[in-house]
Formats: C-alpha cells, sequence, structure tokens
C-alpha cells in the first residue's frame, strides 16, 4: 500500500516509521525541512536507505503533493498541526485525487464529528483523550451512586 | 447596497480590511459582527466598535454559532489565513445555509482550492492590483472587470487601435461576433453609452459584454495595436499575456 503522510511531527513521524516498517511504502510531506530528522529517530540507516520517501512543501501546494507521489497513493493522512490545513488539504486529496483512503486529524471534536459526515475520516485526539480520562475516572470512582444509577459499572 | 439593509452579517478577521469592512457596513445601516481571534487586536478595535465585535477563533464552531451565524444572511472571511478563509466559508455555506459568503484569498496560487471546495466569489488584493498594472500598461489589450464564469459572461475593458479597421465605423456597421455588446466607450475622459449611429475613435475605450468564447475574435477585430504605439515592441511574454489576434 502506499501512503502519503502530510505533517511529519510526533504523530506523523511516528506512524511513517512503523508504516515502514510494516513493508508499506510511505511518502512524507512537510514545509521543515528539519523534520526529516525526526524521521530518522531509532532507525540504523537513513530514511531514504530504509526505502522512505521525503519532500520539503506544504499541503496546498500542488507541484509538492504530486511530488510526493498524491496521485498514487492509496492512502492520505493530513497529521499538520493546524486543524484548519488538515481539513482543507483533506478534501484536496479527497475530491481532486480522489485518493481511495483519506484521514484527517482534527483536534476539534465538533468540527471533527461535521467533517466526517462530510466523508473525511476524521481521528480526533482531544476525542479519545477525552473518553480515556472519563473511563478513567469512572472506574476510580467505581460504585457511586451516579454510576449505579446509569447501570454502566 | 440599500438592497441588503435589515440583513445581518458576519466579517471574521479585524485587520485592516476587516475593520474598515465593518465600519463601512455600520455607517451604512447593517446590522455586523465582527469576529477577531487575537485578544490584543479584539481590545483595540473593542474600544471603537463596542459590543459589534466578538472575540473568538471563527473557524471553530461555536464561536460561529455565538456570533448569531444562524440567522446571518451573509459571511465575508477576511482574514490573513487562506485555510481558515476558506474553512469559516464552507462551513457557513454548508452547515448553516448561509446565502451568501465572500472569501479573501491572500495568495493567489490558493484560488483553486476556494473553487475545488466551492467557496465563491473570493476577491484577491493581489489580482485587483494586478488589474490595474494591467489597466495602465496594456501589455494584453483588455483588461477583465468582471468574469461570471459559471454564467458565461464577462466585460472587459478595451482599447481602440490607431490602425484597427473599426476606427471611423459606426456601431450599427459593425460586423461585431455574435454573443458580444458594446456597452459604453470612454472618450476624452468621458463615458457614454453607444447608439448605433455613435462612431468609434482611435483611442476610444470600449466596454463590452460578451461571451467569454469570443472574446479572441472580438479583441482580433477591435484590433489592439497599442495604447502609445511603443507597447508594440515591448516583448509580448508570459503565460497571461495576450498577444492581438491570439
Amino acid at each position: 500500500m502506499k501512503i502519503l503522510i502530510v505533517g511529519c511531527g510526533r504523530v506523523g513521524s511516528s506512524l511513517a516509521r512503523t508504516m515502514l516498517g510494516d513493508g508499506h511504502e510511505v511518502s512524507c510531506l512537510d514545509e521543515d525541512p528539519d523534520s526529516h530528522s525526526r524521521l530518522e529517530l531509532g532507525l540504523e540507516s537513513s530514511w531514504e536507505d530504509e526505502g522512505g520517501q521525503f519532500t520539503v512543501g506544504t499541503g496546498l501546494e500542488i507541484d509538492a503533493l504530486l511530488t510526493a507521489g498524491i496521485e498514487d497513493a492509496d492512502v492520505f493522512v493530513a497529521s499538520t498541526d493546524g486543524d484548519n490545513t488538515n481539513i482543507v488539504i483533506a478534501q484536496i486529496a479527497l475530491r481532486r485525487f480522489e485518493v481511495e483512503t483519506v484521514i484527517a486529524r482534527i483536534l476539534d471534536p465538533y468540527r471533527a464529528e461535521w467533517y466526517e459526515q462530510q466523508g473525511v475520516r476524521t481521528i480526533c485526539p482531544t476525542r479519545v483523550a477525552i473518553e480515556m480520562l472519563e473511563s478513567d475516572l469512572r472506574r476510580i470512582a467505581g460504585g457511586s451512586e451516579h454510576q449505579a444509577a446509569q447501570g454502566d459499572g | 447596497m440599500a438592497e441588503l439593509g435589515g440583513d445581518y452579517m458576519l466579517v471574521v478577521g479585524a485587520g485592516k480590511v476587516g475593520w474598515n469592512l465593518t465600519r463601512e457596513l455600520i455607517e451604512a445601516g447593517h446590522e455586523v459582527t465582527l469576529i477577531e481571534a487575537d485578544r490584543e487586536r479584539y481590545l483595540t478595535v473593542e474600544q471603537e466598535l463596542e459590543h459589534r465585535v466578538l472575540y473568538g477563533d471563527a473557524s471553530e464552531l461555536w464561536v460561529l454559532e455565538r456570533a448569531g451565524i444562524r440567522r446571518a444572511s451573509m459571511v465575508i472571511a477576511v482574514t490573513g489565513d487562506d485555510e481558515d478563509n476558506l474553512l469559516i466559508c464552507q462551513v457557513a455555506k454548508d452547515k448553516y445555509n448561509v446565502d451568501r459568503v465572500i472569501a479573501r484569498v491572500n495568495n493567489p496560487r490558493n484560488r483553486q482550492h476556494f473553487d475545488l471546495l466551492g467557496v465563491k466569489p473570493y476577491v484577491s488584493a493581489t489580482d485587483l492590483i494586478l488589474r490595474l498594472i494591467e489597466r495602465e500598461v496594456p501589455r494584453y489589450g483588455l483588461v477583465h472587470l468582471l468574469d461570471l464564469a459559471d454564467a458565461k459572461i464577462e466585460i472587459i475593458d478595451l482599447l481602440i487601435g490607431d490602425g484597427a479597421v473599426v476606427v471611423d465605423k459606426r456601431v450599427g456597421d459593425l460586423d461585431l461576433p455574435k454573443g458580444c455588446l458594446l456597452i459604453s466607450v470612454v472618450r476624452e475622459g468621458a463615458g457614454f453609452v453607444p447608439t448605433a449611429d455613435t462612431v468609434l475613435h482611435a483611442g476610444d475605450e470600449v466596454l463590452a459584454v460578451l461571451d467569454p468564447s469570443v472574446e479572441d475574435e472580438l479583441t482580433s477585430y477591435l484590433g489592439f495595436t497599442g495604447r502609445r504605439g511603443r507597447e508594440q515592441d515591448a516583448q509580448l511574454g508570459g503565460p497571461d499575456s495576450r498577444p492581438p489576434g491570439n
């Protein structure tokens, strides 16, 4: 599978390494040339030697997307640090390049929900954190009246 | 703008454009709320606009809702960030069914993304200034004043060249391409609406409304030969240049 990841921060770079290790073709696009070194954390040779691709540019630049290989990508991941950028580039991948699977990281749960309805697969870290905290706190507060009343304890 | 009276408008981004625009709209009698995400800028603008400016990031839905987007009939996004302007207008149109949206494009290269997501009309200051330059330095022969691509209609401003075949001819005798109408002539600084008896002079500036497909035909017929003659010798280069008859 060919995976294009735009935004090579902690999330994007870690995902890229794992997917490359799983044997997929991985291409990364980031506007910061220094983010390349984050890809190589823990690798024995360079990102390119391991078979990865890296392009400097933003997801709004069509030329950069083409260089990064968007036309052959099976999966497009928008994982920059900006919600708005992720939402825009995910829609470019979906509508203009018709990439089969498009996933965007959106921090704002309310917007994540709406764009999910518009056909963009979204991962909302805020939502995940809220759910984990809620379930953890409920476990700690286990047996309380509130929980008993809800019947989900 | 009288026909807009009574409408509720949201303006997003209290930079120079947003602030001045809001002030003009309020003076024209409209109900307007301006939204600004930067606290310091908000406090500055708030001294003048008071309750009509709201602090918050308009790309978050709850901020738009608190600003009353559900009853807004127009949303104008003029922040310095194209992604913000694009998404605010997209959400306004698609989620809240706002009738009219206007987006500012900061980087003209991003226009294609506004088209892709169906956000229009958009305004680009860079493009407006480029058009003014085209007007002052007419190496392209014509200036696009209005393009309604979907409606297949445009209005152009064209100069009648010195040696053009239409010089000293009556408008009624012109052999204009089908789908084109001359709507005004500017001569020696004064404009008028031509009749069939109007005789065209070299140096007249003509406004025409037309189907974009006959643009080249019209340009070559009216025979652009350069406003001051010397432009003819100038290099006609670049992908956007429109040399005569091309």
